[in-house]
């Protein structure tokens, strides 16, 4: 039992990161504290292929004498791919929220709520 | 030399179009860019089909990297379809969306505005050719991106806002799609959707690969706006320029049911499916929707958010179609994939007629339009009927299909929904056509004009194909069934 919570530590990790990102973004009104949540949750996934790459009593991959055995290096490269599209959507997000900001004048969800049903009467 | 290289350039035409389009300088040279893209793109997807359409496939390795190691397009009659769905709808927004985005959009942003768009345009032609699940991954984040940025460039606030939510729901959804990749990836080795099909049959009992298809199931739903996790849709739709609503709601959603039909199909596999409550979930989720976004597009105040829900319901019957599992309901989806977008393409694109001369459409700014915009009008009413399925309209043919499909495995049930379903189309339909012809004109300084032609063209090429494919049925109804085969359901 205790080797299984011990020998999967990272994967915990990955879990509860995952969880603190996505309950941010659920729970917080504020538009950069969503796309702050949003991050943790993307990286805990990048995590989560780092972790599966790895492989016991392994090298890094990089072909040497008298190694035989090399950590997989493909989710590696993956996950450089989502890094980029990660950094995509936070730049775009965050340029959005600037937007929204000079639209609205806030960036707190409940004030742009209201000041859109304002605007509707 | 090109038939070899088909899959690839249709990809590759538009990457490289679209940071040329950036560069070009403000006008109409960007617009004549991407519209040169799309027709071009139009002919080689039209072509593909032809190859591959007798049920044969094209295998494209990326770099001459062999397949399961490298990139492989895999070509077949469904990502074929999809793709000439995407080309399709693309070349006839361009003509379209000349005056309508000249109206809706800053000059100075439309070097930008068509960048954004032949990006969205590639990423949607991605996903529908390649044969790889994290590349597919990939392009669904590159047509993403570009649509939170087009939705954006709205001309009320609230597109802002629309984007944000739809970038927040829609990165969540690819996440998980991720998180399903990688899950898939660590118990098979491999990404290639061929190979994993082969492999995975011999660990379908696994909990991780239970657990990776829930989380793609999810992620997918997500980006297909399947109840209840459509809020992101109902806003992008209404806020979104004219031309990018009827480009997004006539494609998108589309390649997202082409992404289920994959997953569900190719990577996992039928048989997989009947061991997982899928069928269920797909079952019940579909009629809910169906029946919640129809009664709710019936009270919507403006006319783009009330078909915005609309398009909600029709994912419900696609979605019901996969959940049938027999080859009528598969033929019944891949049908109304084909003729939903004909039919919201029309319809979008008459509301942004609307647009283009009173600016709203809101009920009560748009109210007795029809009597100055005759052949907008007449667009909204016929392409309203095949949204209905009234015999002789494209709609008719899916919906046939479709109840018999239910009536085949005797659910009466799922038949009266849909038929419902077909009821309350009436109902929020002639909300709309009420208003327009019925209803005394709002007060105004000078009489509404007709749309001008180059928005009446693509508009009624639309319509005329709505009542073309409801009459003859063999190019739709004959691939339909040729993927349904490839897709390994046999009929009861």
């Amino acid at each position: 039992m205790i080797d299984f919570i011990v020998g999967h530590y990272n994967y915990w990790i990955v879990i509860l990161l995952m969880m603190i990102g996505f309950y941010t973004v659920i729970s917080r009104g504020n538009l950069i504290k969503k796309i702050a949540g949003l991050n943790i949750f993307q990286t805990s996934v990048f995590l989560l292929y780092i972790s599966i790459g790895n492989v016991r009593e392994a090298t890094t991959p990089i072909i040497a004498d008298g190694f035989t055995e090399y950590s997989n290096p493909l989710p590696h490269v993956l996950i450089l791919t989502a890094i980029v599209v990660g950094v995509s959507t936070t730049a775009l997000g965050l340029a959005l929220v600037v937007r929204i900001r000079e639209a609205y004048g806030s960036i707190e969800e409940d004030d742009i709520h209201y000041k859109d049903e304002d605007a509707s009467l | 030399m090109i038939e070899e290289n088909l899959s690839l350039l249709l990809v590759a035409l538009p990457l490289v179009a679209a940071p040329i389009t950036a560069l070009l300088p403000a006008g109409r040279l960007p617009w004549l860019s991407a519209l040169v893209v799309t027709w071009l793109s139009l002919v080689l997807a039209s072509w593909q089909l032809w190859v591959v359409a007798d049920g044969s496939s094209i295998s494209y390795e990326l770099g001459g990297w062999a397949p399961p190691w490298g990139i492989e397009y895999r070509i077949d009659a469904l990502n074929a379809l999809v793709a000439l769905i995407v080309a399709g709808i693309g070349a006839i927004t361009l003509p379209y969306a000349l005056r309508s985005v000249a109206k809706e959009v800053p000059e100075h942003q439309t070097p930008y505005f068509y960048a954004a768009f032949l990006l969205c345009f590639d990423g949607l032609l991605g996903i529908a050719q390649t044969g790889d699940i994290f590349n597919l991954f990939v392009f669904l984040e590159i047509s993403s991106l570009s649509s939170y940025a087009l939705i954006s460039m709205g001309q009320k606030r609230q597109a802002l806002t629309a984007a944000y939510q739809y970038l927040i729901m829609g990165t969540i959804g690819a996440t998980f799609l991720l998180i399903g990749i990688g899950l898939v990836y660590a118990e098979t080795g491999t990404l290639n959707m061929g190979d994993l099909h082969n492999r995975l049959p011999s660990i379908l009992d696994h909990r991780t690969v239970h657990t990776a298809f829930a989380f793609m199931l999810v992620g997918i739903s997500l980006k297909l706006a399947l109840f209840p996790l459509h809020l992101w849709l109902p806003n992008a739709y209404t806020y979104a320029p004219s031309a990018i609503t009827v480009f997004l709601a006539a494609t998108a959603t589309k390649v997202a049911v082409y992404v289920m039909l994959r997953t569900v199909f190719t990577v996992f596999s039928n048989q997989f499916i009947q061991v997982t409550p899928t069928e269920v979930v797909f079952l019940l989720l579909g009629m809910a929707g169906i029946l919640y976004a129809s009664v709710a597009a019936i009270y919507q105040p403006d006319a783009k958010r009330l078909l915005a829900y609309s398009s909600i319901a029709q994912i419900g019957y696609m979605v019901l179609g996969i959940g049938l599992g027999s080859a009528l309901g598969l033929t019944a989806t891949i049908v109304h994939v084909f003729n939903h977008a004909l039919m919201k393409g029309a319809l979008f694109m008459a509301l942004g007629a609307l647009v283009y001369r009173t600016g709203s459409t809101r009920m009560n700014q748009i109210q007795g339009l029809g009597r100055q915009m005759p052949w907008t009008f007449a667009a909204i009413f016929i392409a309203g009927l095949s949204l209905i399925g009234v015999p002789g309209t494209a709609g008719f043919i899916s919906k046939w299909y479709l109840v018999l499909a239910a009536i085949e495995q005797q659910s009466w049930l799922i038949a009266i929904i849909i038929l419902t379903g077909s009821l309350l189309a009436v109902a929020y339909m002639w909300n709309l056509i009420e208003t327009l012809f019925f209803q005394p004109m709002t007060p105004r300084a000078e009489p509404v004009r007709e749309a001008p032609i180059s928005m009446l063209v693509p508009m009624w090429l639309l319509v005329i194909a709505n009542i073309w494919f409801g009459l003859d049925t063999g190019l739709t109804v004959g691939i339909a069934e040729t993927v349904v085969q490839l897709l390994g359901v046999n009929g009861q």
